[in-house]
């Protein structure tokens, strides 16, 4: 089970390569450390080694190759990030909530720590780290620093040159000089005025000076000097965010100050005490964390919605790295976009993020609401409810409605899919479909037919369900356009509309009415009949599918699972289960039920036709479960034991109510995580040339042309071709044969092959090969170059047979040829 | 990072008929001149030659009227009974019309006294025509007849006697000077050919043919009667192209205008339909007062002329054409300027460096990305964008309220600024589209302004005028509750036998059905 975790803190990494360039971007997620590249925001290394979150990471201040991190399982680490190996481990044994490196204290670091015996107290402590020999060490000699510190990593900071160290705690600023063994203490008034808070929420300090800034809760900034004096010390005060100010940073030289909160505006300050400053507005979301690069080069801010900008020095947005947005509320679901493949969900607010499974990372996010979203609290915000797309992806309907309760504004959008453009474009927007918040939403999904048999049915709690249908333009000299608009209305004895589901012919329609399911004929609209299981109210229904299309099946919320059979209209089997999550398999006859009971999660997988489940899983998870989504499979996974077969074609990947989400796996951990590094390892070797630029451009055109054409042949060769390639540019220089020779033959590779060999070609190839076998006894000693050789001859087909017997001898002779001397430059 | 949101303004469809180049061209035409005749107008037809006088043949006389003219420049009064089917001959210096009492009389438009006087016909004769060649024409008769007849000598040619009910209408052939049609109550329409002895074509209408009326070219025929209007393909043989059924009376008259493109049709139930002779759809149609009997269009559709039972001639001339043309014509910066370095193509080794689009905020969201609410209400309460663009005011008082800062951009006004909010919200309250927002918006004017009342006459009044608004629309509302209350009955009378089929599946639960199975 996975669980990507809340990215937390982050550290801008100046690489030795380069100089003063920064290249690496190190980041704390979840039990990992994740290394991206700051040019392809990709994700170069995860350095995974820690049982518990990782609190805190810093650069080695003595190696800039190396990296501390700290975790709640109370080990600190020192890492080679480059590589990505674990150097040494130190457990000091009690949980580590920060961590802080100086480069004047040689051998040890500073964390904080619960105090022991009291709870919610806590300390900084310097731990010193032995050098002794071997991975996993011992630290434990810890030794107090401060006390009562806060736990956050934002509220302690060290001073220039590590002379001091600052620490904030609610109204209390805390300075400790470490030459004079000194303790200040400052503290604001506690008195509210205006309402304002001041309490401290982060410190940062001064790199040359002794200045210390101190965000505030009311969302003034504080730059404190001459605290040296108990009482003669001074402080201005800066004041432009509205709310919380959630993080500072101090440029590189510290002309500049930078700061964040929950406008998702970052401000920069200049000359501190002037009120001159520069923003970079609309952000996305609330910033968390801000941090500098160390030659100063970049910044980077921390969004609470699991993203990290990176910002240039002159205050320019640069990129950012998205990965799965954390809504407070998914109210859309999980849906599986068909196109492809990636989860749908609630991103940034009003907007739907399409997250891709498989590669972990965001691929675009779609404006529905199109508003200007401001950051304010107790503000009513319409949000994205409810999400369904076509069966083929191409119509996409959304709901949104704003927050309040009385008079929802409603508004039922339809985005149709542009091929040209590659994005979903707005095509209909119908203002309050429902007269009070709409429940579920489906659209009648049927393959095989065209699009005008595509239905749309909305179910509100205004109590009835609504039948939407594309109409033409008729008018017959306007252009040609298609919008929708309600087609039937239904309604069963006033009763809210809570579900509605089609069965997989598109034939009939499920609708559930609080404790009733009514099935209706979708061509005639008529009522056909009705199955309730009193008592309590469906809460869930789902039609079975393939083999089991003839069973409808659904969950109360009185604890019952029920399934009927549509063809007797009879109650086939019912179980006795809370289930909280119905969820079928697109591809398979399967179903997933998820309960929920006394905090706990269970899986059960059935099929309709048999009462009993194929597969049980209990105790799942400690989080209730919300929802889940089956992921079709790029290819059938080979499972072995039969309990887990009802994975081969899809993933199923749930979602608690703490916001993980969750995925069930056959493989071990390790068996997970080896393909993506080793295939990093080898995207990583090619270095970017022209050449290697060039080979792109031409395997770009051939995939085009494939396309264009259509033909497997063309396809299967291309397929061919690839790893060949690949294995030229791969093998040693030493052992091929010259340049100049290899030009004319990998020229010609790059020409378009015809697609048919003749059947004289084909009997010249035989030929040549019966020839090879003769010649086979004195080869043996390059066999891997033979090898390559006789798939470039299939692969590069007219080209090679044309060689004449003269130039082929002359090319086994330059193999046999000892270039061996050249290695010795 | 996103870019500043503009607001979004509702675009509302608007409901009703579309607005397509037919609607502007046949709008385009001025109010009607009513003129009086002595009775029901049977027959109006246009001088082929400028300066396209029409005859309107009503009761016993045939009056001619010029173009602009009130009142007839011309009348021929030398009938003693009713006159119909006043016609022109092609070159516009004949006029032939049939009578009551069966002679045909041909008048010269200069004239007075008949030129010729064609007996032979028993029975009124209310069709007559010219054939193309100028010199024969033809007439149908309600003895069931239609002859030719000879100009010259004023005798009969030939008679056919095919028809087995009153002739009515018919048309000659503009392509063959042989060729004319006639229409009759037996249902039937036929061709004939002047050299042959009988009909060449009969067409089945199915319904007493009013009008008949072939197009330019001589292929098609439209035929109307009942309450069809129905295309022929005649070089198929009669093939029926298309029925249209647009008309909920009988259809009286047809027209073609100029062009051909389009054919008109007026009826009994008082409307004219205009029809796309491509798509054979409705593309617009007139209202009128009464019944219309007749119906002509001038060469390039200057003037629509339509005449009713009752007598009234109603006359539509067309809009002059605006003269938009500025003779001032502001010297505009020559060609040069504008593809200054767009010309440049670039080399294949040059780096291009696109320049950034700049995007245009309008003012008012120029004043929102700013958070400057109170201005940002005042630039959309301007006139220019509150009179002709209402939804953009109420777009961003929605987008204030969202904000949440309706109320402080609301409050703090003068007098003058208040009237104006005011006078807004009364008048725009109760459309359905801004309602919403509009009520909210009253609300918070009430309660921001309250203790203020009475200290202003012009804001006291906008007051009043908002509530008088407020209450008449909850009469309304009222009012249209109880129609549809009516309307859910009658319609509950029809549904009823369905209902109870439906009852019938609705009553059973899971076990029931099984028992209904098991008794069949």
């Amino acid at each position: 089970m996975v669980s990507p975790g809340a990215l937390r803190v982050v550290r801008c990494g100046g690489s030795a390569l380069c100089g003063a360039r920064a290249v690496y971007l190190l980041c704390a997620s979840g039990d990992f450390v994740k290394v991206y590249s700051v040019s392809t925001e990709e994700t170069l290394r995860l350095m995974g080694g820690h049982a518990d979150l990782v609190t805190g990471i810093q650069l080695n201040p003595h190696n800039h190759m190396q990296l501390y991190s700290s975790s709640l399982d109370g080990t600190i680490k020192l890492w080679d990030f480059m590589d990505g190996i674990p150097i040494k481990t130190f457990t000091v044994g009690s949980k580590l909530l920060a961590l802080y490196t100086l480069p004047s204290a040689e051998d040890s670091v500073f964390v904080v720590i619960p105090k022991k015996g009291e709870r919610d107290t806590f300390q900084l402590v310097s731990v010193k780290l032995t050098k002794g020999a071997g991975q996993d060490l011992e630290g434990r000699e810890l030794s107090v620093v401060l006390d009562g510190v806060g736990a956050s990593v934002k509220h302690i900071a060290f001073g220039r040159e590590g002379a001091y160290v600052v620490s904030v705690k609610d109204v209390n600023l805390k300075v400790y000089f470490f030459k004079r063994k000194l303790l200040n203490r400052f503290s604001l008034s506690t008195v509210k005025t205006k309402g304002g808070d001041n309490r401290f929420s982060c410190v940062v300090c001064h790199p040359t000076e002794d200045c210390i800034a101190t965000g505030h809760a009311d969302g003034k900034i504080r730059l404190w000097r001459n605290f040296h004096h108990r009482k003669e010390y001074t402080y201005s005060t800066l004041h432009w965010h509205h709310d919380i100010v959630m993080d500072l940073a101090f440029s590189v030289e510290g002309t500049r100050l930078l700061s964040g909160g929950v406008e998702s505006v970052l401000v920069q300050w200049h000359n501190e005490s002037s009120c001159q400053k520069d923003f970079l507005p609309r952000l996305g979301s609330p910033i968390e964390y801000i941090s500098m690069s160390s030659d100063g080069a970049l910044c980077c801010t921390l969004h609470t919605d699991n993203r990290i900008t990176i910002i240039n020095s002159n205050l320019r947005f640069s990129r950012s790295i998205q990965g799965l947005i954390k809504s407070r509320d998914v109210k859309t679901g999980l849906v599986v976009d068909p196109r492809t493949k990636a989860l749908v969900l609630n991103g940034e607010p009003g907007h739907l993020q399409f997250y891709s499974l498989q590669s972990d990372q965001q691929l675009f996010s779609l404006d529905i609401v199109q508003r200007q979203y401001i950051h304010q609290a107790d503000l009513k915000q319409s949000d994205l409810v409810k999400v369904a797309f076509s069966a083929q992806g191409t119509w996409l309907a959304t709901v949104e409605e704003s927050e309040e309760v009385t008079d929802p504004e409603l508004q039922l959008k339809l985005w149709f899919y542009n091929e040209e453009a590659q994005s979903f474009e707005l095509n209909t927007r119908i203002n309050t479909p429902h007269d009070n918040h709409i429940t579920d939403m489906c659209f009648r999904d049927m393959d095989e037919l065209g699009d005008d048999s595509l239905i749309l049915v909305t179910t509100g709690r205004d109590c009835v369900f609504k039948v939407w249908v594309m109409v033409g333009d008729t008018d017959p000299e306007a252009q040609q356009s298609v919008s929708w608009s309600c087609d039937f209305v239904g309604s069963y004895h006033n009763y809210q509309a809570t579900n509605c589901c089609f069965s997989e012919d598109g034939s009939l329609l499920a609708v559930s009415f609080e404790e009733t399911v009514t099935v209706w004929d979708s061509l005639t609209w008529d009522l056909k009949c009705t199955f309730c299981h009193p008592p309590g109210n469906i809460r869930k229904i789902c039609f079975g599918r393939l083999t089991c299309s003839k069973y409808l099946i659904g969950a109360t919320d009185y604890g019952f699972l029920c399934c009927w059979n549509l063809l007797t209209c009879a109650l086939e089997w019912s179980a006795h289960l809370n289930v909280v999550v119905l969820q079928p398999d697109p591809l398979s006859e399967h179903i997933a039920a998820v309960s929920w009971l006394s905090k706990e999660s269970s899986l059960f997988v059935f099929k309709p036709n048999e009462p009993r489940p194929i597969y049980i899983q209990r105790n799942l998870c400690k989080e209730k479960i919300l929802l889940a989504a089956f992921v079709p499979r790029d290819e059938p996974e080979m499972i072995s034991s039969e309990k887990c077969l009802w994975l081969r074609k899809s993933q199923l990947f749930f979602l608690t109510d703490t916001q993980e989400l969750m995925t069930l796996s056959t493989k071990s951990l390790e068996e997970r995580l080896t393909p993506s590094s080793k295939q990093l390892a080898v995207e990583e070797s090619l270095p970017v040339t022209p050449f290697s630029l060039l080979l792109g451009k031409h395997r770009r055109q051939q995939a085009q042309e494939d396309i264009d054409l259509g033909k497997p042949v063309v396809h299967h060769k291309q397929e061919q071709a690839s790893p060949a390639v690949k294995e030229l540019l791969h093998t040693p220089a030493h052992v091929l044969p010259s340049a100049s020779f290899l030009c004319t033959i990998f020229i010609n590779s790059l020409l378009i092959s015809k697609e048919n060999k003749s059947a004289e070609e084909v009997a010249d190839e035989v030929e040549m090969e019966s020839e090879k076998a003769e010649d086979g006894s004195d080869e043996e000693d390059v066999p891997a170059m033979e090898q390559e050789d006789t798939s470039h001859m299939e692969l590069l087909g007219e080209m090679t047979c044309k060689l004449s017997k003269s130039q082929e001898k002359e090319l086994r002779k330059i193999r046999k040829m000892d270039y061996s001397w050249i290695s010795a430059f | 990072m996103a870019a500043y949101k503009p607001v979004v303004v509702q675009a509302c469809p608007k409901l009703g008929e579309r607005i397509t180049q037919d609607t502007l061209y046949w709008r385009g035409y001025k109010t009607p001149v009513q003129i009086k005749e002595f009775g029901a107008i049977n027959k109006i037809d246009f001088s082929p030659s400028p300066p396209y006088n029409y005859a309107v043949t009503a009761s016993s006389r045939i009056h001619i009227y010029g173009r602009y003219s009130q009142e007839p420049i011309k009348t021929f009064s030398r009938f003693r009974d009713a006159a119909y089917c006043a016609t022109y001959r092609d070159d516009g210096r004949l006029l032939a019309a049939g009578s009551e009492d069966g002679s045909i009389c041909l008048f010269d438009v200069s004239g007075k006294a008949p030129l010729r006087q064609f007996e032979g016909h028993t029975k009124p004769v209310h069709l007559v025509g010219f054939l193309s060649d100028k010199y024969r024409i033809f007439s149908g008769c309600d003895d069931y007849s239609s002859n030719l007849w000879d100009i010259p000598t004023a005798t009969e040619i030939i008679s056919y006697s095919e028809h087995t009910d009153y002739v009515r209408c018919g048309c000659a052939s503009k392509v063959n000077a042989d060729v004319f049609i006639t229409g009759s109550y037996d249902h039937t329409v036929k061709l004939f050919d002047a050299r042959t002895k009988s009909s060449v074509m009969t067409i089945e209408h199915g319904h007493p043919v009013e009008s008949v009326l072939l197009f330019p070219s001589g292929g098609l025929l439209v035929s109307a009667g009942g309450r069809y209007v129905k295309v022929w393909d005649v070089l198929k043989g009669g093939q029926l192209l298309v029925s249209l059924k647009n008309h909920h009376k009988t259809v009286t008259c047809l027209c073609l205008n100029s062009s051909g493109q389009r054919l008109l049709s007026g009826s009994l139930d008082r409307h004219v339909k205009i029809y796309s002779t491509t798509s054979y759809k409705v593309v617009h149609s007139f209202n009128y007062a009464t019944s219309i009997l007749s119906l002509a269009l001038s060469p390039e559709d200057e003037t629509i002329v339509v005449g009713m039972t009752n007598g009234v001639l109603n006359v539509k001339h067309r809009k002059p054409e605006e003269k938009s043309e500025n003779p001032q014509k502001k010297r505009q910066p020559a060609y040069r300027t504008y593809v200054k370095g767009r010309t440049y193509m670039p080399k294949q080794e040059d780096f291009c460096v696109s320049k950034p689009v700049k995007r245009v905020l309008r003012k008012y969201d120029k004043l929102l990305r700013s958070f400057q609410s109170s201005k940002a209400l005042d630039a959309v309460l301007e006139p220019p964008i509150m009179l002709h663009t209402p939804e953009v005011t109420v777009a961003v008082m929605q987008e204030l309220h969202r904000r949440g800062t309706l109320r402080s951009a609301l409050a703090g006004r003068d007098e003058k600024q208040v009237n104006l909010l005011l006078t807004f919200v009364a008048r725009r309250v109760i459309e359905p589209r801004f309602t919403p927002v509009l009520v909210t918006v009253a609300d918070m004017i009430t309660d921001i302004y309250q203790p203020v009342v009475g200290q202003s006459a012009i804001v006291d009044k906008q007051f009043l005028k908002l509530q008088e608004a407020i209450g008449k629309e909850i009469d309304y509302q009222e009012e249209l509750l109880e129609v549809l209350g009516m309307m859910d009955t009658l319609f509950a009378t029809f549904t009823k036998k369905k209902d109870t089929c439906l009852e019938e599946n609705r009553s059973n639960g899971v076990t029931e059905i099984i028992e209904t199975n098991t008794n069949y």
